[in-house]
């Protein structure tokens, strides 16, 4: 059993876990991720790791609830556990000096954006971040962001915060500007990383993206999670999740994550109905985003 | 002395018993065990087969040295818990070799009954003992050795992890194993189904452990939680066993083999057998919905089998084997080929997929084949699949599970660059001692030798348990 210490929303449906789990703790590297299952009868999700605190033992995911699992584990409090955690699993990301990097993340992807960010931060690099969201309440992490990028941008789609349009306009126009990255890191939805992929290849620009295919076992058993990035199969869980974003095959990748739709819309409906069967207590807004003290340890 | 009252001549009179089995049209829509095992008087009746010869063949036939005249004596004397005993003597999980051993390669195939007639049916009393015992609750746990105060780590729980962790512990030597995925078991709980290896068979046999005193932690992914080094080092463990099996899907390699619909075998079995995605909704774990689809598993092995039969009892309108080769090469055992055929499973032998088609979403649609004819054997001595020219066609399938075999996993090996593996990716280990080229650092079942069986796995477990034992008492 992993004990959750502690359990704060971010965001409506984006919640913070920080979990025990003491040997994941000490060897986990930014770009890399754990898989739970919940309960006895739940399914395997991957999860990045956001954080870890190798002398406290713990692990910090974030968790945006977009289907069954993820709605369930949303519910979870500090004192509660999870009976499996596994990990950490992935190569971590690479890590290297380029001069000026661009870290991009859209949604909840900005959270699986942030150790890589912080890591490319402590290796020199001048980090200049750009976070999109649909309205201002979904950005999330831009404290912690802001404590480690040179510059930090924040675009949303109705206009609610920052800037009013898409990640990949503010990109366009820090390339156009004169002084273009030498690498960026774009994590978030599907045709986010593919318009961001699309905008930086005809500048030649190194551009990384991490990839989030459907997992089960996460130790490259199964061949579920394989994606294809220059024309050959890559097993994401162990030969990713991060990928040069100009070789890889966005469609496919959409294709399969498709896969499942109509069975995780019953797992919903059904979860739903039986939350609503017991008298519903709202943990939204019981500590408030603003309020709260810093969840993430400062770099 | 045999306490058997019958002359040879008479005990040859008598039939070979069948297996009770489940009615095909009935379990190939259920997930219930197919065999039903033989009750005690065909148990009984079958053990007077046995000629209690001389040389008993059938005990080289069998990997592990099962002394089987011996427990057939036992049988015969009514004693089923002494004749289960004698069997642990070297078996540590007869209910699962009595079912899923290739015996009619291995005991059976040796069997100098089955020279003029059908061999005793040693696989069907081997299960029945080891179920009487288990159903009498009376399992006879070994003795164990005073405390050595040495310890062993045993990275994976299959068969071969398993009954080293068996012998290892009876020696008196502290031992814990590491097991990646959230059960114990390896293949016989993710891989094998339930219809043929009941998982509740494979928890008892953990559990027996467990009071042995074998320490089980799962969700420990050796290569990425720990690594080797980090074991024989801060960890304070004195040897390794690496038994993580041939766990890494081989794919066609042909165009469309991303689409939805097509799966690995070990995917599929997974999420039924691990996963319980068959009982989805109450399980959250998803699969592709087979009810109504038409279905194809390629492969011709034990695996690929297992696939195909998942596949029609999830409800799929046809469910076909795809083999390149004939019905003669295919590995499978034959008793599964014969209970797969009962239930409705269709046979596209010398049958090659060269395609996946798909539509305009990226779903599987069908699968383009060429006809195969055999030429000249090959290397494995089995005669070499050659294309027809012009003989393609469209097999209109909506799921393909894809079940030509697996390689090692790299996991432990790429985090131990000092372990030596071959160009399969398998790990290099001392065929007697299997001790690999990292010292204090052993090896062995599928992830040396590559998919082969329950009991040879359990055979590598036990000589590697020998060789750690020697090894922990030359080090004092
Ligand atoms: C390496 C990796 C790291 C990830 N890190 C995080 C993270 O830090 N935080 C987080 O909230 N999520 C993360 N995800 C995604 C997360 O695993 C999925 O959201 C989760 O599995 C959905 O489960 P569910 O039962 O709640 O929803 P489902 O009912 O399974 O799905 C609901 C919706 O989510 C989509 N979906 C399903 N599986 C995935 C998936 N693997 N990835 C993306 N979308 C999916 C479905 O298409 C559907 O639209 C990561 C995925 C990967 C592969
Ligand atoms: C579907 C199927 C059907 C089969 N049917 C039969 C049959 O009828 N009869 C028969 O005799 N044989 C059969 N076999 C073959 C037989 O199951 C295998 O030969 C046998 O299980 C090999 O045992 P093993 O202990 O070497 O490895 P496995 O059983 O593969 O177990 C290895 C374990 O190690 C774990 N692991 C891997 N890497 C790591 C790591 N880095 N850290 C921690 N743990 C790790 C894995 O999760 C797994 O649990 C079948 C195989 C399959 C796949
Ligand atoms: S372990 Fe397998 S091969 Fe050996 S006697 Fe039993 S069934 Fe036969
Ligand atoms: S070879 Fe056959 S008949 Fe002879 S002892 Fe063995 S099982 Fe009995
Ligand atoms: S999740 Fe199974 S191979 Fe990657």
């Amino acid at each position: 059993m992993y004990k959750i210490v502690e359990a704060t929303f971010l965001a409506a449906d984006v919640k913070l876990l920080r979990l025990e789990a003491p040997e994941i703790a000490r060897k986990r590297q930014a770009g890399q991720f754990v898989i739970l299952r919940i309960h006895e009868h739940g399914e395997r999700i991957p999860l990045t790791i956001a954080d870890s605190d190798a002398r406290a033992g713990t692990i910090t995911i974030i968790v945006q609830g977009v289907g069954k699992t993820t709605k369930l584990l949303n519910t979870f409090e500090a004192g509660d556990a999870v009976p499996d955690v596994v990990g950490p699993l992935g190569r971590p990301s690479e890590i290297h000096y380029y001069g000026t990097v661009v870290v991009i993340g859209g949604g909840l992807g900005t959270a699986i954006a942030y150790p890589t960010a912080r890591a490319l931060k402590f290796a020199g690099n001048r980090v200049v971040s750009i976070l999109g969201a649909r309205t201002k309440s979904l950005v999330i992490l831009e404290d912690e962001m802001r404590a480690i990028s040179d510059e930090v941008h924040v675009t949303t789609d109705d206009g609610s915060y920052g800037e009013k349009g898409f990640v990949t306009d503010k990109l366009k126009a820090l390339i156009a500007g004169g002084s273009p990255p030498q690498f960026v890191l774009a994590i978030g939805p599907i045709p986010m990383m593919r318009a961001v992929s699309e905008a930086t290849r005809p500048h030649g620009i190194k551009t990384v993206v991490s990839l989030n295919p459907i997992m089960v076992d996460g130790t490259g058993m199964c061949g579920g999670c394989r994606v294809v990035v220059g024309g050959q199969t890559q097993f994401a869980c162990v030969d990713g999740p991060e990928f040069d974003a100009h070789q890889v095959d966005f469609a496919i990748l959409t294709a399969r994550n498709a896969m499942y739709r109509e069975a995780e819309r019953r797992a919903l409906e059904v979860f739903e109905r039986e939350q609503h069967a017991e008298p519903h207590v709202c943990r939204l807004g019981q500590v408030h985003p603003a309020a709260a003290p810093s969840p993430i340890s400062a770099p | 002395m045999s306490s058997n009252p019958l002359p040879p001549k008479e005990r040859m009179k008598i039939p070979r018993q069948r297996m009770p089995e489940q009615a095909a049209g009935e379990r190939s829509h259920n997930f219930s065990e197919v065999n039903l095992g033989l009750a005690g008087t065909l148990a009984h009746q079958e053990a007077l087969r046995c000629l209690h010869c001389k040389s008993h063949h059938c005990f080289t036939g069998c990997p592990v040295g099962v002394k089987i005249k011996d427990f057939i004596e036992l049988i015969l004397q009514g004693d089923y818990l002494a004749a289960a005993a004698k069997i642990r003597e070297d078996n540590v999980l007869p209910a699962v070799t009595g079912r899923v051993c290739p015996q009619e390669e291995q005991c059976e195939g040796c069997c100098v009954l089955g020279k003029n007639g059908e061999p005793l049916a040693i696989g069907y009393l081997e299960r029945f003992v080891a179920d009487y015992e288990r159903q009498t609750g009376q399992v006879g746990l070994p003795a164990k050795a005073p405390a050595t105060g040495k310890r062993v780590a045993i990275i994976g729980s299959g068969p071969a992890g398993l009954s080293a962790a068996g012998d290892l512990v009876q020696r008196g030597h502290k031992v814990t194993v590491l097991e990646a995925l959230h059960e114990i078991g390896g293949v016989l709980i993710y891989g094998i189904p339930e219809f043929r290896l009941p998982k509740s068979i494979v928890r008892e046999e953990v559990d027996n452990l467990r009071r042995l005193g074998v320490e089980f932690r799962t969700n420990v992914v050796v290569g990425r939680t720990v690594t080797v080094d980090e074991l024989l080092g801060e960890k304070g463990y004195h040897a390794v066993f690496i038994a993580t099996g041939a766990g890494l899907p081989v794919f066609l390699n042909i165009p469309g083999e991303h689409l939805c619909g097509v799966y690995s075998a070990n995917e599929f079995l997974t999420r039924v057998n691990l996963m319980k995605a068959h009982e989805f909704p109450k399980y959250d774990q998803p699969i592709y919905d087979c009810r109504g689809k038409d279905v194809a598993v390629i492969g011709g092995g034990n695996t690929a089998l297992d696939a195909v039969r998942t596949a029609l009892r999830l409800g799929a309108k046809t469910a076909s084997i795809v083999y390149r080769r004939s019905e003669v090469e295919m590995p499978a055992r034959a008793e599964e080929v014969k209970h797969a055929r009962e239930e409705g499973v269709q046979f596209a032998m010398l049958t090659n997929p060269i395609e996946f088609l798909g539509d305009d979403k990226s779903w599987l649609t069908g699968m383009k084949c060429q006809r195969m004819e055999l030429g000249a054997p090959d290397k494995s001595g089995r005669r070499r699949p050659v294309a027809v020219a012009g003989s393609e066609f469209t097999m209109p399938i909506q799921v393909a599970i894809v079940a030509v075999g697996n390689r090692g996993n790299p996991l432990v090996q790429s985090a131990t660059p000092d372990i030596k593996t071959n160009p399969m990716g398998y790990i290099e280990a001392d065929p007697e001692t299997l001790l690999t080229s990292k010292p204090g650092v052993f090896a062995g079942g599928d992830i040396v030798t590559g998919g082969a069986t329950v009991i040879l796995a359990m055979g590598a477990g036990r000589r590697a348990a020998q060789a750690i034992d020697d090894y922990l008492r030359a080090a004092v």
